[in-house]
């Protein structure tokens, strides 16, 4: 043990050294974002919550040919089809177990007439766990209300494809 | 104001006490909300620190958020485990914040601004911080789990290898003022460095304990350096893992009513208290109590500081800053300050 390093210890000069650098951050722009009313860019290919889309005449888009519901890594998909009154295969039942979901995309990849997407939303968590089990209608509601952001966001991929 | 009391009819002794009881709510209410503010101050800091916002949803600046927790927390259900002392795990906590209260009824904030100007302020401070750990202990052993037990011992050990150092430093400080009186302490700084540069509480022979009196009050409050007894990564929450609702509240309020009464200690022992930092007249317009609470601000700056830096000592290297260095070091300076108060003051006597 030099002087020096007793020099140093007495003077609490290491310590003192971290503090200039703790003061120094104190005064910095901050790193995080004020989140609930600043939101981080996302990327067009952002997997968040699912919506089922439709066409620009109103007509749902899923044809009921269950790609997703077999390619689901986590069985989230549940599907159940019949024949429409005009002839056409629709879906009676589409539920999808959010919390089963492992956010992969496989889904949308799958789909063949980009029906199942997941949107830009990512803040949907619920009280109950029950609120998770997600119905046809809440889905066909996601694609209602996100559908301008989902098109823009697809339309902005589609390029790299 | 007992003049006042007795002038409506009420006799001495009911005027004295009525007026005591007043003199004891103008000094704990505030008390109270600046613990509020200080909860509030302490995350704000060390966010800041950290790179991050900290509170500043619930009010304006997020200056509400600690009386949003402590409603929260009013209206939580009080858990008492089935295994636990029932009487001394509910009155450990109160122990703590009694204690944390009536520390400050010693504390001068102006030349005549004291609740108790008694003239063993001083042993009282230091009898009534050791009775502090009390609160720690009981709720350790009476929760009857492991890792508030642990904690227990820790806080058991920590504060009676500092408490023997402080014991020290206030020695040296006791001796120099020549009084226990904590006026007569801030009164005694009055003065210069070296007998030029006019200065109040900048005392060069007592800086080095002024340093050790602040490291020693951090491991006293059990904060971030020696917070061996509630080490989050260790020990769950320490001695307050059993602990909900109103009673942990009181572990958290008691606890940083002791910080704040730290800082005053620290301000009102060694920086001159209540004088302003500089002997200069200009410096005197401003109140005694806002020289005091400037000083005390700086003081949980720095405590939120060391917060925001250091790592948690390891429970062996505590033990070593305490009882191979600072207890010495303060030995030493006993000798010191009194070799120089033989040379100077009592020459010849």
């Amino acid at each position: 043990m030099g002087l020096a390093y007793f020099v140093k210890s007495f003077t609490l000069w290491d310590i003192l050294k971290g503090h200039a650098l703790t003061l120094r951050y104190f005064f910095k722009k901050k790193a995080t974002i004020n989140f609930p009313y600043e939101k981080n860019p996302l990327s067009p290919r952002f997997r968040g919550e699912h919506a089922l889309r439709r066409y620009p005449n109103g007509e749902e888009r899923c044809i009921a040919c269950k790609l997703c519901e077999a390619i689901c890594p986590a069985q989230a998909i549940t599907i159940e089809a019949e024949p429409r009154d005009d002839g056409s295969r629709r879906t009676t039942r589409y539920d999808i177990d959010m919390t089963k979901c492992i956010y992969c995309g496989y889904c949308q990849e799958a789909c063949p007439v980009d029906a199942i997407v997941e949107g830009p939303n990512f803040e949907f968590s619920t009280e109950t766990r029950e609120e998770l089990i997600y119905d046809k209608g809440k889905l066909i509601d996601n694609g209602d209300r996100w559908e301008r952001a989902i098109a823009a966001n697809l339309a902005a991929d589609a390029p790299y494809r | 104001m007992i003049w006042w009391f007795t002038s409506l009819g009420a006799s001495y002794g009911w005027s004295w006490f009525i007026a005591t009881i007043l003199d004891i709510l103008v000094i704990a209410l505030p008390l109270m909300l600046a613990v509020a503010m200080i909860i509030y101050a302490d995350r704000k800091i060390w966010a800041a620190m950290a790179l991050r916002r900290g509170p500043n949803v619930v009010g304006p600046l997020g200056l509400l958020q600690s009386f949003a927790d402590g409603l929260k927390v009013f209206l939580q259900e009080t858990i008492v485990p089935s295994a636990a002392n029932r009487g001394l795990f509910l009155i450990a906590p109160i122990i703590t914040f009694t204690v944390a209260l009536i520390a400050w009824a010693v504390i001068p904030f102006g030349p005549r601004a004291v609740l108790a100007n008694i003239n063993v302020g001083l042993l009282y401070i230091l009898a009534v911080s050791s009775l502090g750990v009390y609160g720690v202990i009981l709720a350790g052993w009476a929760s009857n789990s492991k890792y508030p037990f642990y904690s227990a011992i820790r806080a058991a050990a920590q504060m009676v290898s500092y408490e023997v150092s402080i014991g020290f430093v206030l020695v040296s400080v006791v001796m120099w003022a020549g009084s226990f009186n904590m006026n007569a302490i801030v009164e005694a700084q009055k003065g210069t460095i070296l007998g030029f540069i006019s200065a109040n509480g900048w005392n060069p022979l007592l800086f080095p304990m002024a340093i050790v009196f602040l490291v020693s009050s951090m491991a006293e409050t059990a904060r971030t350096p020696f917070d061996l007894t509630e080490a989050e990564s260790e020990l769950v929450a320490g001695y307050q893992t059993e602990y909900s609702s109103m009673s942990f509240a009181l572990y958290w309020l008691g606890e940083y009513a002791n910080v704040i009464l730290m800082c005053a200690l620290n301000a009102v022992l060694f920086w001159g208290g209540w004088l302003p930092p500089f002997d200069w007249a200009p410096l005197y317009v401003v109140p005694g109590i806002i020289w005091l609470f400037l000083k005390m601000g700086f003081f949980f700056f720095v405590f939120s500081w060391v917060k925001a830096t250091l790592p948690r000592y390891r429970y062996d290297q505590l033990m070593r800053l305490g009882w191979k260095i600072f207890l010495p070091m303060s030995l030493l300076f006993v000798f010191l300050v009194s070799g120089w108060l033989m040379l100077t003051r009592f020459h010849g006597a």
